[in-house]
């Protein structure tokens, strides 16, 4: 704005904003006024409150605080309620592995001449897109023990029933109810690797494909030397983002058992810090491993594609 | 003669092995679908049955003569017309304000290449990886100290404010929108303001697509944050409305399965009409890492 130029001198402020430099900041600043107010209130504000108040001993209305050091981060890397959390995210974590390999399987048959193959990409993708309350009450229900009075049997036990089994206690055995949760995450979730995967196969020229299977490729050497390099990118980026998603798994487990009989997650325990239990600073402690994990994870990201080009 | 006989087998055997090694793909999928399916029948059935004959009949029996109770003590009792109306007033305000902001946003951050907007970009980058859930813990005060607990606005601010995703989006798709056409139209004497509203909004009309039909199912779809910040039993959503079944229609599950087809209802008239651009658009919306 300063310049020693005697031309720019003379104009006046007004002339400058009329400008090509005085419009590009006037615009930058009267664009960008909303969205950095809400930036800074809904994401810089609570975001550096929670790295303060994770050193500290504080309650929801921060009536009474004080200074505790890295007390609430060796609490969550020691204390059995929170490390069990970490547990039960390997579940959803070799989970989402079968659910890869599922999706790629089943997005391969869908690539092939396949007829109604629009009906059944329907039918698979459709959960993804439903209500995630309704989708856990679904699977309460399917799940359910009848208990002969207020309730028949569920959907499960009354399929084991027809094959003359014997109905089981799904939700209640903390052995199979974590089984449970990440099959209901699975059939909410493939739909969409499913149509990635499909994107990413159909990507690749039709040409490669046919001139492999002119020379003799079998359908596993064509999947193993043609489909397969050309969608690591995907495959890779799927992976990661299912390490991203195990360690923040919230509403199926919160709303189909209310995080009970072993089955919480490190997201359901930092809420119930929280909001129950009242504890801002450990609370505060959990978000910052969870952005810390979520941080190296995307780091690691970064450096296997940098690699890949 | 003998030989396009023993041809004509081989063509017929050759086919008919193809034919047999489709059996296993039809026979995947079609496995794969029921599990889809299944549970959603039990679901479609038992909201026709009366209490009775919920407690006495099997999952797959059907009701003698369906009712449609259920659904009416589900959509005015239970709420879940009051729900669909907030969630309306939600999206509606939330997607208007996203995408003006949005298209701002990304304009001034795509268009002006400054050290500030490149700061911006940089910490909208950061914010874009804070783990959402957690993040309410000290979100949660700063709603309460403005005022906004338990109304409206909450989730609806949030649901503008956080929104980093469509802000990618937009900026992605300006990539591909000539700066040549700004620049003639700089010199026309068009003002940026000008600029942006007559030349770029319109032309992004596609990316505006894309990103209403990702926040249709995300915030359609959002549970925690109005079960967090609106617990006020007017103020339900269509999510937070058929969490609350649990408590009074807890032994009452055909009214919960009425509630869950209702809520179910319009994202799929929105999948049936959309399909198409539904795959394309939120694949896009996930690729923006």
């Amino acid at each position: 704005m300063t310049s020693d130029s005697p031309v720019r001198v003379k104009r006046t402020l007004v002339q400058w904003l009329k400008g090509y430099t005085g419009q590009k900041y006037l615009t930058t600043f009267l664009f960008l006024l909303i969205p950095l107010v809400l930036l800074v209130l809904f994401t810089i504000i609570p975001a550096v409150n929670m790295g303060i108040y994770s050193f500290q001993q504080r309650d929801q209305l921060g009536v009474s605080w004080e200074w505790v050091g890295f007390d609430n981060y060796i609490r969550i890397f020691t204390d059995k309620d929170y490390l069990s959390t970490f547990k039960n995210s390997l579940y959803y974590l070799a989970g989402s592995f079968l659910q890869q390999v599922g999706a790629l399987l089943i997005a391969s048959i869908l690539c092939s001449k396949i007829k109604f193959s629009g009906l059944f990409k329907g039918i698979l993708f459709f959960p993804y897109m439903m209500n995630g309350v309704a989708v856990s009450l679904i699977f309460r229900r399917f799940f359910q023990k009848g208990d002969g009075i207020t309730n028949t049997e569920g959907t499960l036990n009354s399929i084991l029933m027809l094959f003359g089994l014997d109905p089981v206690r799904w939700l209640s055995n903390p052995d199979i109810v974590n089984f449970c949760l990440v099959f209901a995450s699975i059939w909410r979730y493939i739909g969409f690797d499913i149509i990635m995967y499909i994107g990413a196969i159909q990507s690749i020229s039709p040409d490669i494909y046919e001139a492999a299977a002119l020379d003799g490729a079998n359908a596993w050497q064509r999947f193993r030397y043609i489909v397969f390099p050309g969608i690591r990118p995907i495959v890779s980026l799927q992976l990661i983002l299912a390490v991203k998603g195990a360690i923040s798994v919230f509403e199926i487990p919160y709303i189909i058992t209310g995080g009970k009989t072993g089955t919480s997650t490190f997201v359901i325990k930092t809420i119930e810090t929280a909001f129950q239990y009242q504890k801002i600073g450990l609370a505060s402690a959990m978000a910052v491993v969870l952005l810390a994990i979520i941080l190296i994870v995307t780091g690691i990201q970064k450096a296997v594609f940098k690699e890949r080009r | 003669m003998k030989s396009t006989e023993t041809k004509v087998n081989k063509k017929v055997s050759v086919k008919f092995t193809r034919a047999l090694l489709q059996v296993p793909k039809y026979a995947v999928l079609i496995f794969c679908c029921l599990l889809v399916i299944i549970p959603l029948v039990v679901v479609l059935i038992g909201a026709f049955k009366t209490h009775d004959e919920y407690i006495s009949t099997g999952v797959f029996e059907l009701p003698s003569v369906p009712q449609f109770e259920n659904f009416k003590i589900a959509f005015i009792n239970g709420k879940v017309m009051q729900g669909l109306l907030n969630t309306a007033i939600i999206l509606a305000v939330s997607c208007f304000g996203t995408i003006i902001t949005g298209t701002m946003t990304a304009f001034v951050l795509q268009r002006f290449r400054t050290i500030f907007t490149r700061g911006v970009k940089a910490v909208f980058l950061f914010a874009s990886l804070l783990p959402n859930i957690s993040m309410q813990v000290t979100v949660f005060q700063i709603v309460s100290k403005l005022g906004m607990y338990d109304s409206l606005a909450a989730p609806c601010v949030l649901y503008i404010g956080t929104d980093i995703i469509s802000i990618y989006i937009f900026m992605q798709f300006l990539d591909n929108i000539s700066l040549s056409l700004d620049e003639s139209a700089f010199l026309d004497g068009a003002g940026y303001p000008r600029i942006y509203w007559s030349i770029i909004l319109p032309l992004l009309r596609p990316a505006i697509a894309t990103v209403l039909v990702i926040k249709f199912v995300s915030i359609y779809n959002d549970f925690y944050t109005p079960n967090l910040y609106m617990p006020s039993k007017e103020l339900g959503v269509v999510s937070t409305a058929l969490y609350r079944f649990i408590g009074p229609y807890g032994a009452k599950w055909e009214i919960i399965f009425a509630g869950i087809i209702i809520c179910i209802i319009p994202t799929l008239i929105i999948f049936l009409c959309l399909q198409k651009s539904i795959y394309s658009n939120l694949v896009t919306g996930s690729v923006k890492e």
